[in-house]
């Protein structure tokens, strides 16, 4: 009986310990990004383009990062979320449970997930050599939105796979065809879709090595798709190289926008996704 | 094709009478009447089966059903669980074509046309056939969305119109007066019982012929399942309904005429008072008696 009480208490403190762990390694990275970030932060460094000695501690700002990766993130998620929606209706609408097509369609997205991205970024890179491209915005949003769909297929599909029999049988015993189910799936679905949609936001804002090969780095907005496009990521990589404090501590500033702009799409992310699940049965 | 434009002439008809109030109500008895918009075969009525046997995999599941069903009638269909009473309604409305490794023979005639076979327009066939399943299942969407659902998927986006036969169909199934100041609400905050009348508005408003029941009552409590059953009597004027129930008691209330079911076959069919009162065959009459269930 005793034992019982002490086993209780004890896992109870260790779940208590792991959950304030993981709260204590958030508010460490938040902690140190900001404490060296905070100085070299300024309006300049969020509206301004880098100057002419930006990357020597002159003035200037990484505007043009921070565009580059809105626009990457922004196209590849828009992208990303045409070609899953379909593949994930299609198998769970069309192709019955036991499908051998959705079996092989799985485990090919189960594999393309654990691929590492600087694979995507090498594998893009010769075929954008093969067809005489280079760095540019487009190479970069192919890049990143082949990175994302697989996350995006497997967490809506997870949701998918739950969706109850009855509710589409109910949309067929109206008249409607698989096709027309889509309207009922999607409402259904809606909160998978916003989780998806949360997840390869934050890996594709996130993601540096894929991008690196394909999208280049540049000081200037790009105007038109051929144009190679600056990411946050690289530029916290690139300045974080410097030898030099200041643009060191520049580039935890850079780290402290880019964490900012995740942390406001996942607010925003949860309350859109609160507004439309509303409806789910 | 020919149920679209029939559709349209519907609400065109609609549109001519929506100027008052008064004219909308009078039709009200139009509106419940589905059968002037369907061509019917020399064989007025009814569905009838003849020599259905269903295989799913290797289990026989029907074993050599004939039957015919009354028209404008309730129709139990009674029997122990597992005598395939739900598979003879999915197959009326062709829903059991979804189960993996099925084999049907025979023939299942709907106003004397064959609805088994590849040639089916089987989206036509099924706005004929409403279903009301065992559990309310509404759609993830709001209470107006879920009875205009069927409408927008049969081609009528007119909002006015829309809002006409929404409110209509609700009125028909006594929802109207707790729903309407509350039609964009989500459907599945209503209640158990609302929620299922709400399936019967959905169902209705494509306008059937058939209501097909798979023990619409058994998940709801005493009063929902009483206000169903009373709606099915109401609309028995107009509509047949077929009714799988596990209920015998509301068999007895409601039926006109039974089905008894017994390991996928079709033990004894008749009128509710002959099959009640003085059953035929041997099984039925210990099913009645309770000796099984």
């Amino acid at each position: 009986m005793k034992f019982k009480f002490i086993e209780e208490r004890l896992f109870k403190l260790l779940m208590y310990l792991a959950t304030l762990a993981v709260f204590g390694f958030v508010v460490s990275i938040i902690w140190t990004i900001v404490s060296r970030g905070w100085g070299a932060m300024s309006w300049d460094m969020v509206s301004k383009l880098p100057g002419g000695g930006f990357y020597v501690g002159k003035e200037g700002g990484f505007l043009n990062a921070i565009v580059g990766s809105l626009y990457i993130v922004g196209a590849s998620t828009l992208l990303g979320l045409l070609v899953s929606i379909p593949v994930v209706f299609y198998m769970n609408v069309y192709l019955s449970k036991n499908s051998r097509l959705a079996y092989v369609a799985r485990l090919a997205y189960d594999v393309l997930f654990g691929i590492p991205s600087i694979v995507y970024g090498a594998f893009a890179f010769t075929i954008m050599i093969y067809f005489g491209m280079k760095t540019s915005l487009a190479g970069g949003i192919i890049v990143v939105t082949l990175l994302i769909v697989p996350i995006f297929i497997r967490s809506m599909d997870e949701v998918a796979r739950t969706f109850p029999r009855e509710l589409l049988d109910a949309a067929y015993s109206l008249g409607a065809t698989r096709f027309e189910t889509i309207r009922v799936v999607l409402r259904q679905i809606m909160p998978g879709i916003a989780t998806a949609t949360l997840l390869s936001i934050g890996r594709a804002i996130g993601d540096a090595a894929g991008v690196m090969f394909t999208a280049g780095y540049t000081d200037s907005i790009p105007t038109s798709l051929s144009q190679p496009a600056a990411t946050m990521p690289l530029a916290v990589f690139f300045q974080m190289s410097s030898p030099i404090k200041e643009v060191q501590n520049r580039a935890y500033a850079a780290a402290m926008v880019l964490t900012l702009i995740v942390l406001a799409l996942s607010v925003a992310g949860r309350l859109i996704t609160n507004r439309f699940s509303k409806h789910r049965v | 094709m020919k149920s679209l434009i029939k559709y349209f002439t519907f609400t065109s008809e609609l549109r001519s009478d929506e100027q008052s109030e008064e004219n909308i109500l009078g039709r009200r008895q139009r509106i419940f009447r589905p059968d002037y918009k369907f061509v019917r075969g020399k064989d007025e009525s009814e569905i009838r089966a003849e020599g259905l046997n269903i295989h799913i995999k290797e289990r026989h599941i029907l074993k050599d059903v004939n039957l015919a069903l009354p028209d404008k009638k309730i129709t139990c269909v009674i029997g122990p669980s597992g005598c395939g009473k739900s598979t003879l309604l999915k197959t009326f409305n062709r829903l059991i074509d979804s189960v993996e490794g099925i084999r049907i023979e025979g023939k299942v005639l709907l106003n004397g046309e064959d609805i088994i076979g590849s040639g089916q327009d089987i989206t036509r066939l099924r706005r004929k056939m409403g279903l009301v399943s065992q559990k309310p299942c509404p759609l993830p969407m709001s209470i107006f969305e879920n009875v205009a659902y069927g409408c927008r998927i049969h081609g009528l986006a007119n909002k006015r119109k829309l809002k006409m036969v929404v409110k209509h169909y609700l009125e028909a199934v006594g929802l109207w007066e707790e729903v309407c100041d509350r039609l964009n609400t989500p459907a599945v905050r209503l209640s158990i019982g609302q929620q299922q009348r709400l399936c019967l508005a959905r169902s209705l408003a494509v306008e059937p012929q058939f209501i097909l029941a798979d023990e619409a009552t058994s998940a709801l409590d005493p009063i929902s399942s009483k206000t169903i059953e009373e709606l099915f009597v109401k609309l028995k004027r107009n509509y047949s309904i077929i009714m799988v129930t596990h209920t015998l008691r509301q068999a007895l209330r409601i039926a006109d005429y039974v089905v008894f079911m017994y390991m996928g076959e079709i033990i004894e069919a008749g009128d509710a008072q002959q099959v009640f009162n003085d059953p035929k065959h041997e099984l039925t009459k210990k099913y009645l008696s309770g000796a099984f269930s």
